[in-house]
């Protein structure tokens, strides 16, 4: 019966990990504007060439 | 013009009579080729950037047309930077550029110390930028503004927020300044509005975001703690001790958060009432959570089984998610404006006989200002030089300008129109007499419960019946089995916890909320709402809200008269004070200061004279002898509207020449409203206007007493509360600052604005101008809305009532609260929602 304890412990994590993602959208200001990024999403390659480089490994911020 | 010029007779028989065979379709197809072909010709006459019609002398670049040299620089420069995608995203995508800014507009954002209040950040670098664009409407919008960075470098990121109609701008401080930034802006057709509020940072948002925290921690909860519930649910035996010990410590630290973080808002606004003497429903609803979670929290840690954790979390999860939903905002709309958003941020100054742009806050007592015409006069001052011709539509209702002549005092509001004026300040802005009326209205209490009146009045019956149930069951159980006393007694409070009633008005109210957004009627939150269905009285302003606002349509028809007759007619009626002749007088573009000899005032018919040695006469048909057979008697023109199209004619040496029309006035439907509310409401009409139109207004209104003319801002402020004294609940309407005092004082005030975008005075509603016909049917919705409210408080009682009978008997286990709440949330929600997009419906709402 105990591993059932593990697997709850488990199942906890994930779903607190799912939480974690929640509070890191709010918070990034992901649901300020709930319109733009859908029509933002069909425009391509609009960053200033000096934030390209810059963004690169920093996509999200 | 060419559409109905070129479809033959054909046609209009096709199109009054769909074909009902196909033969007639083939037969028409030909024709439709033609017209679509007429049509098409018809849109390319219309400007590449704005979609605008071209007038007669085209400018052509690239085989495209354009209507001014403005649009045309601006394609001109996006094509040059390879920007055209701008035109392929939507077809005309652009604003008219007519109108160009004035060059030294902007010349106040090189003051430092101004920019560093607009500045969101600031580095030495970089300096970041959020400006306000309301002209964005479309996706080339978006994309325009999101590639600044292409039109010039220096400028490193742009990001709009559509909704809010937003753009944060980040850029390079040493290669381009704030000012240059706004002048591109307004370059492309996007002009940022700045106003002196905007100098003045606040922080919102922040609010919601805990909001959602809360929700997202308490569904994170919820979710968990029916899953470990699962074995109580189904009655497993779970045989180890051991994992029946950890399912229910898991379940605690889960309801931790929950009960402190989640629910702490009810406890603070429950304490909150009662310190006010007054209880509110977050009383029980406090109650309730309290007594779940020390019950619970006892059988943990006495019997290891999870008791009503579930119950618990999943209470407070549906509370707040109704929370979320009545917090509908609009958040390009401002209900809370000043006259800081009102006046410009900046004021053309003279000193030493140069002309400077300076922010306004540094307006000091004696500087001489300049004010072109349009612009606004940003404090009290006297006349320096130039004529006066002041608008003051907007702080007065009065709806024809004042002349003002060197020396007089001009007090703040007023808009200049003709030619620019210089004036001396006398007082600084934020002591002007505008700025002072502003400030001594009395702003509406905010009291911040969480809940609306209807609920918390209820609430106070509903709080002590709970306490006598549960007092009256535990005295009943106490001599038989004070273990089921003490079990009545908690599981009572528990199950009376009034969830279901804490969120029939939230989800009721959030949806009518909604609906009304949907028909252009933005209501500021649930509480105006509430007060919309209980007024008994309406109260409209004229100028602005019945009357269309702005300037009336003037028009010279039924001949031709040039431009020297022009002058002519311009010097006559310049000596009228007549509203019709200074309307004309401001028609008419043309210079004027012609010498009038033999004037002649003939009340009620019009004016005579002579210039230039030619005989003048203008005014009504009354004053011309060939239409005396026609004129109607005067009984008649005081039942039709007389300003819905007035006329005056022009007669040069006895000879008519033709006449003005002068158009504006009532909106389309303003008497069937008025005529229909009338039946249900006390209908009053302030009118900051002189009488000219009293008789038709009296009649309309039925009653004599109803109708006041020439109020001031004081005047209708003193009116509402004169009303309110006598128990009137009252809605007032208007447009203006001079409304903004009894809009702000009236239990519901509605703003009614023709480009909502625009300053509306700080009100509890923003109704756009076009939807002002379905004022009837909103207020009809909103006591339905109430009625629903109520009904859904009788369905949530019936649970309860279901809930103690149980409870009454010692009964209530774990389980069957745990259905029987989320059931009772979620049939009040479902009910209160679909019962609300129904009505809404059958009422063409939606």
């Amino acid at each position: 019966m105990s591993v059932i304890a593990v697997l709850i412990l488990f199942s906890i994590l994930v779903a607190g990990s799912f939480l974690a993602a929640f509070i890191w959208a709010v918070k990034s200001g992901q649901y300020d504007d709930k319109y733009t990024p859908s029509v933002r999403m069909l425009f391509d390659d609009n960053e200033h060439p000096a934030l390209k480089e810059k963004n690169k490994n920093n996509t999200n911020s | 013009m060419g559409l109905s010029g070129e479809v033959s007779p054909e046609f209009h028989f096709f199109l009054q009579r769909p074909a009902k065979t196909t033969s007639y379709f083939f037969n028409y197809t030909t024709e439709i080729m033609i017209l679509s072909e007429s049509v098409s010709q018809e849109i390319n006459m219309s400007c590449y950037h704005c979609g605008e019609r071209c007038p007669t002398e085209v400018i052509r670049l690239d085989e495209k047309l354009f209507c001014c040299e403005g649009c045309k620089i601006v394609y001109e420069i996006l094509s040059e930077k390879n920007l055209c995608n701008y035109y392929d995203l939507n077809a005309a995508p652009g604003k008219t550029q007519k109108i160009l800014p004035l060059k030294n507009k902007y010349e106040y954002l090189d003051d430092e110390e101004l920019t560093n209040k607009l500045l969101d950040f600031k580095d030495g670098k970089i300096s970041a930028v959020t400006f306000f664009i309301p002209q964005m409407h479309c996706s080339s919008c978006i994309w325009l503004l999101e590639n600044l960075f292409k039109v010039n470098s220096a400028i490193l990121q742009s990001r709009v927020n559509f909704i809010e109609k937003k753009l944060s701008v980040s850029f390079q401080t040493s290669a381009i300044s704030l000012r240059q930034v706004v002048e591109l802006l307004a370059f492309i057709g996007y002009e940022p509005q700045i106003s002196f509020e905007d100098t003045e940072k606040k922080s919102q948002n922040l609010v919601s975001k805990k909001l959602y925290y809360k929700v997202g921690i308490a569904g994170f909860g919820f979710g968990n703690i029916m899953l470990l519930s699962f074995p109580e649910y189904l009655s497993i035996d779970v045989s180890s001790a051991e994992l029946r010990a950890i399912f229910s410590y898991v379940i605690f630290l889960l309801s931790l958060p929950i009960f402190f973080y989640c629910g702490s808002e009810y406890f603070v606004s429950a304490i909150k009432g009662l310190r006010k003497k007054f209880v509110n429903l977050d009383v029980p609803i406090s109650i309730g959570i309290i007594t779940l979670f020390t019950k619970s929290v006892f059988e943990i840690f006495a019997h290891g089984n999870p008791g009503f954790m579930d119950s618990l979390a999943g209470l407070i999860f549906f509370l707040l998610l109704g929370k979320i939903f009545q917090n509908k905002t609009y958040d390009v709309l401002n209900f809370e404006r000043n006259y800081k958003s009102f006046f410009p941020i900046s004021v053309t100054v003279k000193k030493s006989g140069e002309e400077k742009a300076i922010p306004l806050s540094q307006l000091k007592i004696g500087d001489r200002i300049v004010v072109r015409n349009g612009e606004l006069i940003p404090a009290d001052s006297i006349l320096f030089s130039g004529d006066g011709n002041i608008d003051y539509s907007f702080v007065t209702g009065e709806s024809s300008p004042v002349e003002k002549v060197v020396g007089e005092m001009i007090y703040a509001g007023g808009r200049q129109s003709g030619s620019s004026i210089e004036l001396e300040v006398l007082k600084e802005v934020s002591q002007s007499y505008l700025t002072q009326l502003w400030n001594n209205f009395t702003t509406k209490s905010s009291e911040d419960f969480s809940f609306s009146g209807v609920a918390n009045a209820f609430s106070k019956y509903f709080t002590f019946a709970v306490l006598v149930i549960a007092a009256v069951s535990y005295f009943y159980w106490m001599n038989i089995d004070h273990n089921v006393a003490v079990n009545a007694f908690i599981t009572v409070l528990i199950v009376a916890c009034p969830c279901a009633l804490a969120l029939s008005t939230p989800f009721t109210l959030g949806n009518t909320l909604r609906i009304f957004g949907k028909n252009d009627f933005y209501v500021k939150n649930i509480r105006a709402l509430e007060n919309l269905g209980s007024i008994d009285t309406i109260v409209w302003d004229k100028t602005g809200t019945l009357t269309e606002s702005g300037e009336s349509e003037i028009t010279f028809v039924d001949g031709t008269l040039s431009s020297k007759e022009m002058i002519w007619v311009k010097s006559l009626v310049r000596n009228s004070n007549h509203p019709l002749s200074k309307k004309i007088y401001a028609s008419i573009n043309e210079a004027a200061a012609l010498k009038i000899e033999n004037y002649l005032e003939l009340p009620g018919k019009g004016i005579q004279g002579e210039v230039s040695g030619q005989k003048l006469k203008i005014g009504s048909e009354h004053l011309f002898e060939q239409f005396a057979a026609e004129a109607k008697t005067p009984g008649e023109l005081e039942t039709v509207p007389p300003p819905l199209s007035s006329e005056v004619y022009v007669s040069i040496n006895d000879e008519v020449r033709g006449k003005f029309k002068i158009q504006n006035k009532y909106r389309h439907d303003a008497a069937t409203i008025i005529t229909r509310l009338q039946s249900k409401y006390d209908s009053y009409l302030l009118s900051g206007d002189n009488e000219s139109e009293q008789l038709y207004l009296e009649n309309l209104f039925k009653k004599k007493e109803n109708v006041l003319f020439r109020q001031a801002p004081l005047d209708k402020l003193n009116f509402i509360t004169r009303l309110q004294a006598k128990k009137k609940r009252v809605l007032m309407l208007g447009d203006g600052l001079n409304d903004a005092g009894a809009l702000a004082q009236s239990n519901v005030g509605i703003s009614v604005s023709e480009d909502i975008l625009n300053f509306t005075p700080a009100s509890d509603a923003i109704l756009n101008a076009k939807m002002l016909k379905k004022i009837p049917g909103f207020l009809k919705f909103t006591t339905i809305s109430i009625k629903i409210i109520y009904a859904s408080f009788t369905i949530s009682i019936l649970y309860n009532l279901v809930g103690f009978y149980f409870a009454v008997q010692g009964l209530l286990s774990p389980l069957f609260s745990a259905v029987l709440m989320p059931l009772s949330s979620i049939s009040v929600v479902v009910f209160a929602t679909v019962t609300t997009t129904y009505f809404a419906r059958r009422k063409g709402l939606l």
